[in-house]
């Protein structure tokens, strides 16, 4: 087969592109740890509310200190809130997010950092994320979930 | 196997007269103006959607407009009809009329057998209003992706299928032709337009069987109530099996036309005929088994998978390289040819005063925008930066808004034409068309990139409505709403200039013809491998098995038939 000679030098220049583009990636999610959800566990949506399960409790009761400044949090989206809305911890945390809906999909993004995952009835995920500097991050409703799908959201209130 | 070694043609024969072909022009008139009366009414909902983000809400007016419950009463049935109407029905429907206008032509013969291509129109138009009705009645107001566990009325769902299965019909139509010609000229290398178009046929019948699978299987039981759940994680990755190689569907024939075409319409010759056979069989192969980068950040998708599907996503990156260079190669013979001289200066004897050029030559320009946007949005972790957020839509209006859809545009502005005998109406109103969407298109999607970059804004969201809606945001949504607004324009003066030709009593001068660019070394030798479908196809499933199988094995074994779900009004 005939490949002009400036389309293959082209070609080998795209391949040398992508390489390096993976090795960043590489990089970026074992050396600075910016993992993407993985399969995490199944849950029933109907019974997801309810306790015992985690997301069952109050909503005040969702956010739990493990060690000092090391936070995990039961986050449940329902049409059309967050519960909890409001998650204050003080800057320096290192918050875990586990977040499943009870109804239909949603979604979970924290403006300004790297967590984003779709909040899926059936199924948790999994995100940790590191509030170094305090100040008010907004969440998102960013899959389409019904009527006022555009009203549901939340704040993280990172204290000094 | 039998070995056989392609040869070229001894001359390109020239395209056969019309009158043989007037079955297959009654049929691409069916689908060209379904698919534009389609984009009229989506396409109409886009600027309303702009315009709510910036605080000025017309739904509220648009609800009075209607005939007993048709009407667009919300934000979100204007977007499910907006992406169904765009993006399913006026893409499909142009791209099989597109493809029954250029087959037959390129083989040169008609249909063999017209009345499956004629089924097909039934069996898509069936569908079509099928789905319609739902939509339009405020009862199927899901969005285009009708994610479980939102549940639509079931004709819904059943009419997406009937299109769905329609196409498929079309291909089947094309595959007999074909496989005549095959017969009657054995050893002759597949002419390259024909080849190009059924290899995209092809992979859309083996993609579209995870849509088909999600919605015979996990959707229709659960909606008419014989099962008490569905399971969202395993519809979605079902879902965008199809959903990903939809986007080479809707961009191949645009390929096809930047490939065979438009060389032909700037006075230039196909560079390396050879590497674009290559192409697209490469697009055959590498289109499906890369669906998970749409889900990176899902739950319940192991990670180790959705890695795979990055770093094969990637690959694909190089048959669209090399359609870049193949194709920017091809236009400057052109120019060349036309007397451009000097590094750049070339660019300036293309025929910009073509319309059917320009909207194709600033559909491609737009697309390399796309085509970075897409390198970031497959950059696995990169993708939790951007994932559902505004960017996306800017980015897709790019692709399908523009590289398809512009192109699309230029295709009918000598297709019409040619289907009609008669002239364009206003060559400068298309040419005006042209460049209006190409601004129109730059200011909203920027806005839309930055809003969802930098703010996180997410998508799918009357904005005007939210309460965290942030004046910080106002210079980028009035940007991309100018950008919407010009694109109105731009959208009114293509239907203007269709309904103009199509109505008017001028005959053309010379009937407009499928133009067709010969290769510019017609010497060289196509290998047969670039002329065999079995080795491609096993390629294709072997690849299909290796990156889908044990991840969609291990989700059937674990099915979770739990999420009995919300009938969405
Ligand atoms: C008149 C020009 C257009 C304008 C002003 C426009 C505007 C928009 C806007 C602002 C959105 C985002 C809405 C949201 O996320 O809440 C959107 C979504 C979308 N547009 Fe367009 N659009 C136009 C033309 C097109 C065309 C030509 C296509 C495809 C052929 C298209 C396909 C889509 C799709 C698939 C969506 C996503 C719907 C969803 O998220 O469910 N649009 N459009
Ligand atoms: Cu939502
Ligand atoms: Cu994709």
């Amino acid at each position: 087969m005939h490949i002009d000679r400036y389309e293959r030098l082209f070609i080998y220049a795209a391949v040398a592109l992508l390489v390096v583009f993976m090795g960043a990636l590489a990089v970026s999610s074992f050396a600075f740890g910016i993992r993407v959800p993985t399969a995490y566990e199944k849950v029933d949506p109907r019974t997801v509310a309810t306790p015992p399960s985690p997301w069952g409790l109050p909503a005040e009761e969702r956010l739990r200190e493990l060690s000092p400044g090391n936070y995990e949090v039961y986050l449940l989206g329902q049409m059309w809130q967050f519960s909890p809305n409001t998650i204050t911890v003080p800057a320096g945390s290192r918050v875990t997010f586990y977040v499943t809906s009870k109804d239909v999909q949603h979604g979970f993004k924290i403006a300004g950092t790297n967590i984003n995952i779709m909040a899926l009835p059936g199924e948790v995920g999994v995100l940790t994320a590191t509030f170094d500097t305090p100040g008010t991050y907004n969440f998102y409703c960013h899959e389409y979930c019904g009527a006022l799908h555009h009203t549901m959201y939340g704040q993280i209130v990172v204290e000094e | 196997m039998t070995k056989r070694k392609a040869q070229p043609a001894a001359t390109t024969p020239a395209i056969l007269p019309p009158e043989h072909f007037k079955r297959e022009d009654r049929l691409t008139a069916w689908f060209i103006t379904i698919a534009m009366i389609a984009l009229f009414i989506g396409g109409a909902l886009g600027p309303l959607q702009k315009l709510e983000h910036v605080g000025i809400n017309l739904y509220p007016a648009l609800a009075k407009i209607g005939i007993g419950s048709v009407r667009i009463q919300s934000y979100y049935q204007g977007l499910t009809a907006h992406g169904v109407l765009n993006a399913l029905v006026w893409t499909t429907f142009f791209i099989v009329g597109f493809f029954t206008y250029a087959i037959p032509r390129s083989l040169g013969r008609p249909l063999k057998q017209p009345r499956i291509n004629l089924l097909a129109l039934v069996l898509m138009i069936v569908g079509l209003v099928m789905a319609a009705i739902p939509i339009l009645t405020n009862l199927a107001s899901v969005l285009y992706t009708f994610y479980p566990p939102m549940k639509a009325s079931v004709f819904f769902y059943l009419g997406l299928v009937l299109v769905v299965v329609g196409s498929w019909v079309a291909g089947l139509g094309y595959y007999v032709t074909y496989w005549q010609w095959r017969k009657d000229n054995p050893g002759q290398k597949t002419p390259f337009i024909a080849l190009a178009a059924i290899i995209t046929m092809v992979m859309w019948q083996i993609a579209t069987l995870g849509i088909a699978i999600e919605i015979l299987v996990l959707i229709i039981p659960w909606v008419l109530g014989w099962t008490e759940g569905t399971d969202p994680q395993l519809a979605r990755t079902f879902f965008w099996f199809t959903g990903h190689p939809l986007v080479y569907f809707w961009l191949l024939p645009a390929y096809v036309s930047w490939y065979a075409m438009l060389p032909k319409q700037a006075g230039g010759k196909m560079f390396s005929e050879q590497l674009a056979r290559l192409v697209f069989w490469l697009f055959l192969v590498l289109s499906i088994p890369v669906g998970l980068h749409h889900q990176f950040v899902d739950p319940g998708v192991p990670a180790g998978w959705k890695a795979i599907h990055a770093v094969i996503t990637y690959s694909l990156f190089l048959p669209s390289m090399a359609t870049a260079f193949t194709v920017v190669a091809s236009l400057e013979l052109g120019a060349r040819a036309r007397g451009g001289k000097g590094l750049l200066g070339w660019i300036r004897h293309l025929p910009w005063g073509n319309p059917s050029y320009t909207a194709q030559n600033l559909a491609m320009i737009l697309f390399v925008f796309g085509g970075i946007g897409g390198l970031t949005n497959a950059s696995y972790n990169l993708n939790l930066a951007i994932h559902n957020t505004a960017w996306v839509p800017g980015h897709f209006h790019l692709t399908v808004g523009s590289a398809a859809t512009l192109t699309f545009f230029g295709i009918a502005y000598w297709l019409v034409p040619a289907l009609t005998n008669k002239p364009l109406a206003s060559r400068r109103a298309a040419l005006a068309q042209a460049w209006t969407w190409f601004v129109g298109m730059l200011l909203m999607s920027n806005g839309l990139h930055i809003l969802g970059l930098n703010f996180g804004v997410p998508r799918r969201t009357s904005l005007g409505s939210a309460p965290y809606l942030d004046p910080a945001w106002n210079p980028l949504q009035i940007e991309a709403a100018v950008g919407g607004i010009i694109l109105g324009i731009s959208g009114l003066l293509f239907f203007g200039n269709m309904l103009a030709t199509a109505l008017s009593r001028k005959r053309a001068e010379v009937r407009e013809e499928m133009p067709v660019a010969e290769p510019l070394h017609p010497e060289y030798q196509t290998p047969a491998w670039l002329d065999n479908w079995r080795p491609w196809i096993v390629a294709t499933i072997l690849l299909i098995l290796i990156a889908y199988g044990p991840v969609l094995v291990s989700m059937i074994a674990n099915i979770n038939l739990t999420s009995p779900g919300v009938q969405i009004r």
